[in-house]
């Protein structure tokens, strides 16, 4: 809003106050209106923000270091850091951190390398573009749930996978029954959450690569650089910010892992797929120790924070 | 030379369709298997006959999950709560975000930062505490002509949609599109008497209709696939949302048909969708990509 494009408003203001300048800025008519009306506008979506988004993180922050239980009729008392100093000697919270670091650590380059790869298979314009992508993309609108319980069928011992592998090996490879061998039952979940999340990414891969401008191309062509060139020295360098956007997300995503863990394995076998989400939730919904879960939420969210400062800070001082 | 160049194409788009294969495979398997009966689709397994509508094909399966789960009943209340929560999101996060971009008004920078610093807040972190916080929260009832105030919003409708509404990614959208929009026209309106709720519902939001779109694609989707939240707060069958029946299948001796017939219902709506508004889709999901 300036006011100088109301020269009528502009001239009536002194008119009305002593002093023309301040008085103009002040008793403008509709100044207080405007401000009680933008505040009635903001304080909907604040209002609830502060409810539901500021109110639950102090809380949790508060609630780590008391006794507080989900339904409980005794007061919530102050215990300091006992359930912090509880969650590091708890082995299965341990083991909980090292399944998603492995998660992790495999599904954030080989995802966001498919994701690339696919990008660049339909970057350009050619007969049948939308398809592809429409195709593409058909898992990422598949919701997680869904993908987990269809997947937890294909992984079955006499399940679709075996039957692909037995076929595609003319009978050499003996399948495993993936899901109840503790060996196995990460690696199948990767697989699968990289064949749901790998369309997403190359959205975001995709509205990179266009945002290079096509002059670039054609002056690596003239000066007679090749198809692998052209993506060192103009495609990579311009998808600087892409990269570090993609990571950061991936790496965040693959951190909060539960949904596939919550229908396909409830952490098993033998604690091998549990994540801090899934002990979050065990122990705060089904035990209903909520001080406890906050304590791991809240190592959750640090964690979070770490690890997309840290890659901003490397993938920023690289380039 | 053009020969390499003929050869890198077909090259390409075998790549492309060998991609395109491993994105679909599991999804036909699926509609196709819930076509069939549980035998069939076991002996089908080591052919391409599983990809393949072909044998015994039937709704069978649809019949048996309707039946079985109160399938309508939780399509009911999905469809109940992501529309009332994408209608009231994008009432209340553009109002929001129109008078952050439009109104003088004091204090606006502190609240717009305050609302963007929410974002990098999971909502992991926040779920657990907010089972505790909402189960402490009154809720406010007008039972005939007596307010009936209980403690506690577990296992309702309200806890399903009221947390969601206000979304911080939604109100930036809306920001960033409203900061687009040349506030000479809101000027010219101004000055022919309009108030500022008449400038944003005529004047503003009919100019914001790819913000709308985005806005209401980014919050159906968690709304729709929801599961973490719902799996905590709601208990009673009547309430509880599509991803939460799967646990109808939890069980032993489930048929898998039944299975796949069920994971395709719920599936289904959400690729309609997506087809009939793909390139609000893909825009959605390029936007969304500036949140990390």
């Amino acid at each position: 809003m300036t006011t100088t494009q109301l020269p009528s408003r502009r001239s009536a203001a002194p008119a009305t106050g002593g002093t023309p300048t301040t008085a103009a800025r002040r008793k403008r008519p509709g100044r207080l209106r405007e401000q009680l009306s933008g505040w009635g506008m903001i304080a909907p979506a604040a209002v609830l923000l502060l409810a539901f988004v500021f109110l639950p993180a102090i809380l949790g922050f508060g609630l780590a270091f008391t006794n507080a239980r989900l339904i409980s009729p005794r007061p919530v008392e102050f215990v300091g850091v006992d359930n912090f100093a509880r969650l590091f000697t708890d082995p299965t919270f341990w083991r909980a951190l090292l399944n998603v670091s492995y998660f992790a650590v495999v599904v954030v380059p080989v995802q966001s390398g498919l994701a690339l790869a696919m990008a660049l298979l339909i970057n350009k314009k050619f007969r049948g573009v939308n398809f592809f992508r429409t195709v593409y993309f058909l898992p990422v609108v598949t919701s997680m749930v869904v993908v987990s319980l269809l997947w937890l069928f294909m992984y079955r011992k006499d399940g679709l996978i075996n039957e692909l592998l037995s076929t595609f090996s003319f009978g050499l490879i003996q399948g495993a029954d993936w899901l109840n061998d503790p060996a196995t039952a990460m690696p199948a979940i990767i697989a699968l959450s990289i064949w749901q999340a790998a369309g997403f990414h190359m959205i975001i891969w995709l509205a990179g690569l266009q945002s290079i401008s096509g002059e670039l191309y054609e002056a690596a062509q003239l000066d007679g650089a090749s198809r692998w060139h052209q993506f060192r020295y103009v495609t990579w360098p311009g998808l600087k910010h892409t990269r570090s956007l993609v990571l950061v997300t991936i790496t965040i995503q693959a951190l909060g892992l539960f949904d596939q863990v919550s229908v396909m394995t409830q952490g098993g076998p033998l604690d091998s797929t549990t994540t801090i989400i899934y002990e979050a939730v065990r122990s705060g919904f089904k035990q209903q120790e909520t001080s406890y879960a906050s304590a791991i939420s809240l190592v959750f969210f640090v964690l979070v924070l770490l690890i997309s400062a840290v890659q901003r800070y490397l993938t920023r001082e690289k380039d | 030379m053009k020969n390499v160049l003929r050869l890198n194409s077909i090259g390409a788009m075998a790549v492309r369709i060998l991609f395109a294969a491993a994105a679909a495979f599991p999804i036909v398997f699926m509609l196709v298997s819930s076509l069939k009966p549980d035998q069939q689709i076991f002996g089908d397994m080591s052919s391409v006959a599983a990809f393949l509508p072909i044998g015994n094909i039937s709704l069978d399966n649809y019949t048996a999950v309707f039946d079985r789960v109160p399938a309508a009943r939780f399509l009911i209340n999905s469809v109940g709560v992501s529309a009332v929560t994408v209608v009231l999101g994008i009432f209340i996060n553009s109002l929001c975000a129109f008078a952050l971009s439009r109104m003088q008004v004091r204090g606006k920078r502190v609240v717009f930062t305050a609302i963007l610093a929410t974002l990098i807040v999971p909502f992991q972190t926040l779920a657990l505490p907010l089972v505790w916080w909402v189960n402490q929260l009154p809720y406010f009832e007008l039972n005939g002509f007596s307010l009936e105030i209980s403690k506690g919003w577990l296992d309702t409708y309200q806890v399903q949609i009221i947390p969601f509404i206000a979304n911080a990614f939604s109100i930036y959208l809306y920001h960033q599109y409203f900061e687009s929009i040349p506030k000479e026209l809101d000027e010219a309106a101004r000055i022919d008497g309009a108030g500022w709720f008449k400038i944003y519902r005529q004047v503003v939001m009919p100019l914001a209709g790819p913000a709308t779109a985005t806005v209401a694609i980014l919050t159906f989707l968690p709304a729709w696939n929801s599961y973490l939240w719902p799996l905590m707060v709601v208990q009673s069958e009547e309430l509880r949302p599509v991803m939460i029946g799967i646990q109808y299948f939890f069980q032993l001796n489930v048929s898998w048909g039944e299975v796949m017939a069920y994971a395709s219902l719920i599936t289904v709506p959400v690729v309609v969708l997506f087809i009939a508004f793909q390139r609000s889709f893909i825009n959605s999901i390029a936007s969304s990509g500036v949140k990390g």
